[in-house]
């Protein structure tokens, strides 16, 4: 018991003070992407070529981030470094459109309608599936009830059934064995329901798009709520994505953020 | 085993070669079966099985691949069967258990018969309805779990067959992660190929991305430079490092012991930043690249690392004494899910599950790759088999991992080494195959790559580690409970997405 009670005191707190206080990522974490709005030297489409989801376009230039695995080929490959990556994680938007980024102000995840967010109140119970993913979404996800992070402070829990949930997070290109448990979730969650799609895959396929055995991403038919990018994203990207969905956090973040230091 | 080695029943060849097609030995099904089994009895053990169809009408009609790992002498026995017009062979499962689902796989993607197998069940495929072993007699029930699970964890089914809460037999059906990697990988770009090496299994980044690029560079003889040997070390024990402690959080968390849960959990997160510092991903992805790395550690990031390494080390040595040495652990952990060296070595289990159980193997001492050739870290076994012994070893290959990343972090720093990153990939040689393996956290990881005469990608097979490992949950759930299967499962952390593909 008394190494115990040491043991409580040197570990210490751990549990970070986000929202309230920003976290700092490392220089070189891969977030969100800044394009230059300067045009290209011609004939150049190096990024879009080695894009190993052809998720850049030239014409406009813009970076789908549904799809953008956040690798470091096309910020690699670009002559004029015109596409490079800063640490700015707050990524999720509610509606596919919004996942296609250019040079222009990104527009962040909205709160869901006033009625939903009374349904809820202090509370989101989600349903975890996992349709494909290859763990590394489910990982994050599992990180955010660590201390660090603490997901359940803000109100937020995975449950054991679909029955007693708000709504599902999916993860995975949906594959073609897991697409009837999916559907079987989804309908088991009582109505009003929220679904959101965390990384490329659940949102695109993503490195799995145009396998054989998987859809691209969840099927059209079930309405998506919240898109969180990345490959996976990181805890803090889920996080900033599900408060403000919660219409806990609001506007954009700070220009510290913003500016990708 | 030496007798086998010298003998001509099969090409040997070493972790990381590439050798002409024209080298690979065929044989007929019978005295390919025979090799097989005599590679088996010896020793060996069948480290793939498989039908690679850029390898059919070399001899005459469809093929059967087996690489017979020698982990004694280091060697891995490649040969071949010609089936001629045939479409079926006489089983290997019916001799040595460890073929069973690489011939379930062969007669699910080729159609190949194994005649007399003896659990030729689907492997990926979803089959209505599927055909369960079944024990019966009074009291006998069935429970049904999955494919979606009550946490946050990858598809799969487990069908119990009980009498009270004994369980009798776990059967483990998957296939619901089944993606078609293997077939989308093939018909992918060199830079998509890498990023879904990364993604065969989410946790297995570098270790499934290290043995791709194994792949390239003995398919084009090319070496990484030291430097990228190392980096490439430490990110492969940063990932075990990570897993292992996650996995002893996450026991912990199954049997309501908190602080362990609490904390283990917690410095996970530290080595998994590490990775994101060192590559911009917490997984490491990003990281690797055919020809060495992309990344380099600032000498002012070593030194930091070396720091936090100390602090690390200290904070989990505090939690796992306070673990390891708490009553209700112990008594929770002991004798729960023993699964016996002699099932281990007949199912060919491999990683930390094996050596848990007496059977010792691992590929950085048997097969040494990359840094691994230059510095041994010390193998770590137990011998009790179960829970417990499963949770002690990753402990024990955590505090070795650490030692071996500070050695070389501290190397870098006093030789101060040339920072250099890649060595340039060459074209690939027309008309070979090659063998890469590597130890990830979870164990053996095999890619096997066949070019054209042109020099391309027409064939490759993966086997993750999980893939030898899955029936061994199954047995280590025999004659215990089903309040016993959580912490089992746990204990053996295998993974839905790199078995199914």
């Amino acid at each position: 018991m008394f190494k115990l009670l040491k043991a409580r005191l040197h570990q210490g707190y751990q549990t970070s003070r986000f929202p309230e206080a920003e976290i700092k990522l490392p220089e070189r974490f891969r977030g969100k992407p800044v394009l230059d709005p300067a045009p290209c030297q011609e004939n150049c489409s190096a990024c879009a070529a080695v894009c190993p989801t052809q998720a850049i376009t030239l014409d406009p230039f813009q970076i789908d981030l549904g799809a953008c695995l956040f690798c470091p080929l096309c910020q690699e490959v670009c002559p004029e470094k015109k596409i490079h990556y800063t640490p700015d994680y707050h990524l999720a938007v509610n509606s596919k459109k919004d996942l296609k980024i250019s040079e222009k102000e990104a527009k962040l995840a909205e709160a869901l309608k006033t009625e939903m967010l009374k349904v809820l109140g202090r509370s989101l119970k989600l349903r975890q599936v996992s349709a494909g993913g290859c763990s590394g979404c489910e990982a994050e996800l599992t990180a955010l009830g660590n201390v660090v992070f603490d997901l359940s402070r803000f109100g937020i829990q995975f449950t054991a059934s679909p029955r007693h949930a708000d709504g599902i997070a999916v993860t995975g290109p949906v594959s073609k064995n897991m697409e009837a448990a999916l559907r079987e979730t989804y309908a088991a969650v009582p109505s009003p329901k929220i679904v959101i799609a965390v990384g490329a895959c659940a949102i695109s396929g993503g490195p799995f798009a145009g396998a054989k055995a998987a859809l691209l991403g969840i099927p059209e038919d079930i309405p998506v709520d919240l898109y969180i990018p990345g490959c996976p994203p990181h805890p803090l990207t889920i996080l900033d994505g599900l408060l403000r969905l919660l219409n806990r956090i609001k506007g954009s973040p700070s220009p510290f953020q913003k500016s990708g230091v | 085993m030496n007798v086998n080695s010298s003998s001509p029943s099969v090409f040997w060849i070493r972790n990381g070669d590439s050798i002409p097609l024209s080298r690979v030995p065929f044989y007929t099904p019978e005295d390919f079966r025979r090799i097989c089994l005599e590679q088996v009895y010896s020793g060996g053990r069948l480290a793939l099985l498989s039908s690679v169809p850029a390898l059919y009408g070399r001899k005459g009609g469809k093929t059967l691949l087996a690489l017979a790992a020698d982990d004694e002498n280091g060697k891995i026995g490649v040969l071949c069967a010609d089936l001629e017009e045939k479409n079926s062979y006489l089983s290997l499962s019916s001799e040595i258990p460890q073929a069973q689902g690489f011939e379930r796989e062969i007669f699910e993607e080729q159609g190949i018969l194994p005649k007399n197998h003896p659990w030729l069940k689907p492997l990926r495929k979803q089959e209505t309805p599927y055909p369960f072993f079944k024990v019966k007699g009074e009291g006998i029930h069935e429970v049904a779990v999955g494919p979606v699970h009550a946490g946050i964890i990858e598809p799969g089914h487990f069908r119990f067959q009980c009498s009270g809460e004994t369980v009798h037999h776990l059967e483990i059906q998957l296939g619901y992660q089944h993606r078609g990697a293997e077939e989308l990988f093939l018909r992918s770009s060199p830079e998509r190929r890498l990023v879904i090496s990364e993604s065969f299994a989410g946790d297995t980044v570098i270790g499934h991305a290290l043995a791709y690029c194994m792949e390239i560079e003995a398919l084009s003889k090319s070496e990484p430079p030291l430097y990228a040997h190392i980096l490439r070390g430490a990110a492969l024990e940063l990932e075990r490092i990570s897993n292992h402690i996650g996995d002893l959080g996450a026991l912990c968390g199954d049997i309501g012991y908190l602080p362990g849960a609490a904390w283990f959990g917690r410095i996970r997160g530290e080595f998994l930043n590490w990775l994101m510092e060192l590559s911009g991903n917490r997984f490491g992805r990003g990281l690797l690249k055919p020809g060495g790395v992309r990344f380099n550690l600032s000498a002012q990031q070593t030194e930091n690392f070396l720091i936090r390494l100390d602090k690390a080390e200290r904070d989990l040595k505090e939690t796992a004494e306070l673990t390891f040495n708490h009553p209700a652990v112990c008594s929770r952990f002991e004798e729960t899910g023993i699964v016996s060296r002699a099932a281990a070595e007949a199912l060919g289990m491999v990683g930390p599950a094996a050596r848990s159980s007496g059977c010792e193997r691992d590929v950085r001492r048997d097969h040494p790759f990359g840094i691994f050739r230059f510095y041994h870290i010390p193998t770590a076994a137990a011998d009790t088999g179960d829970v417990m012994a499963r949770a002690v070893l990753r402990w024990l290959e955590t505090e070795r991992s650490i030692q071996f990343i500070r050695e070389q972090l501290t190397g870098l720093l006093e030789q101060s080494l040339e920072v250099e990153l890649q060595t340039e990939i060459q074209k690939m040689s027309p008309e070979h195959l090659a063998v890469s393996m590597v130890e990830s956290w979870r164990g053996e990881i095999l890619h096997l790559a066949v070019t054209t005469s042109k020099g391309e990608i027409t064939g490759y097979k993966i086997v993750d580690p999980s893939f030898h490992n899955w029936f061994g949950l199954a047995l280590a759930l025999r004659g215990g409970q089903i309040s016993d299967f959580p912490l089992c499962n746990k204990s053996f952390n295998l993974s839905y997405s790199g078995h199914d593909l």
